[in-house]
């Protein structure tokens, strides 16, 4: 690690803290424990995960930029190899697939759920979570998707929608679930809710 | 922490890192440009040649095949009805062969190697503000963090348990997400007793 000395009075800008480093860090693994625990066992053959509600949750507990970093270094872990994709997959192979567009818009979602809720009414309300859940980990991710499905599977664009009408009740489903984690969580520690004069 | 990679000493183990990045890179956008059923098939027919010589047997390249396959077969089917057939043999084929040497490329490279090459790759972005050297830090730190979350999880899990609480998601995610939340701040602390923000 080379420090570099650099004049930083609570920089704003690009430059992440050892505080910001941290987050992003253990937030990046809170996504891929969501994916390896079986959250809902309802003995059913498919294990039913919450890994798809990392990008809600990263972006509504740690705003815009910091949410957006979790799941980029998120992705960058499979990627090395690590298999941290809900049923243990990893590796490069999944950003080969058809179904890359999905991974790719994860942070982006983020951000923008992330967004919307530094601009929400304080303390936490659930309906403004749900409406940026839906927005971004919906509405958002699924044009990303939609985009990878067309560009790397050369499939058309509504077939690509019917694709992804089968995933709609449940992604609504985890769009208020995380926003109940939300307030779950800011109803303990109220000062972490992400606001837009203090951007972290 | 288990990895997806694989140890051996294989030609394809002993490769370069980076090298094998640019092979697959190259692979990608070739079948991108070279859009055409010769190609495709080249590629996967490589593609499934080169397990062997990593030394991996059938059972490995199944394992790397079986995930992507119900999507390609919706894909595949998608395709040639809106389509044509030609052009759902090229993507799927296509599509399988590079998720095939994507894998194989993870299988036989460390983490840590990979790691090197996108600390070198960073470098030139050094200009517009990227520590490479940062990036490096990040990725470790994530890596630390996965077994570390996963024995939160493991332990919100166990007093949910003890406590003959239903599993609701919500009852999980809501410990969980906090317990991170102080994790992180302990080594948010130590990551600047150590001086990484001066």
């Amino acid at each position: 690690m080379q420090l570099l000395r650099r004049e930083q009075p609570a920089l704003p800008g690009r430059r992440l803290s050892a505080r910001d480093l941290a987050l992003v860090a253990v937030f990046a693994a809170l996504v891929a424990a969501l994916g390896l625990f079986p959250a809902i066992s309802v003995g059913s053959a498919v294990p039913i995960t919450l890994q798809s509600m990392g990008p809600m949750i990263c972006g509504a507990v740690l705003g815009r930029r910091l949410g957006a970093a979790s799941l980029l270094l998120f992705l960058a872990l499979v990627a090395l190899g690590l298999p941290l994709l809900a049923g243990g997959h990893g590796g490069l192979a999944v950003f080969a697939g058809p179904t890359v567009g999905y991974l790719v818009g994860w942070p982006v979602a983020a951000y923008v759920i992330g967004w919307l809720t530094e601009r929400g009414p304080r303390p936490y309300r659930l309906s403004w979570g749900v409406v940026a859940h839906v927005i971004g980990g919906i509405v958002v991710l699924y044009v990303f998707g939609i985009a990878g499905l067309v560009w790397q599977a050369g499939v058309t664009v509504p077939h690509a929608v019917v694709i992804n009408l089968p995933f709609v009740p449940g992604d609504l489903a985890k769009a208020v679930v995380a926003a109940l984690v939300a307030r779950g969580v800011f109803a303990g520690l109220p000062d972490r809710q992400p606001s837009i004069s203090r951007v972290r | 922490m288990r990895f997806l990679y694989r140890p051996g000493s294989s030609p394809l183990h002993r490769c370069p890192a980076g090298a094998k990045l640019l092979l697959l890179v190259a692979a990608g956008v070739g079948l991108v440009l070279l859009r055409d059923p010769l190609p495709a098939s080249a590629a996967l027919l490589a593609a499934v040649l080169l397990y062997p010589v990593a030394s991996f047997g059938p059972r490995v390249l199944w394992q790397q095949a079986r995930p992507v396959l119900p999507v390609l077969v919706v894909v595949g089917v998608l395709h040639g009805l809106s389509a044509s057939w030609p052009g759902a043999y090229v993507t799927v084929v296509g599509l399988l062969a590079l998720v095939l040497l994507a894998a194989l490329v993870t299988l036989t490279t460390r983490t840590t190697a990979l790691v090197d090459v996108v600390v070198r790759v960073l470098r030139p972005l050094r200009i517009v503000g990227v520590d490479p050297e940062r990036v490096g830090l990040l990725l470790a730190l994530g890596v630390r963090s996965v077994p570390v979350v996963l024995d939160l999880a493991a332990e919100v899990r166990e007093a949910q348990h003890a406590r003959g609480l239903a599993a609701s998601p919500r009852a999980f995610a809501v410990p969980l997400v906090v317990r991170s939340m102080r994790h992180a701040d302990a080594l948010g602390e130590a990551l600047a007793a150590r001086g990484v923000d001066d």
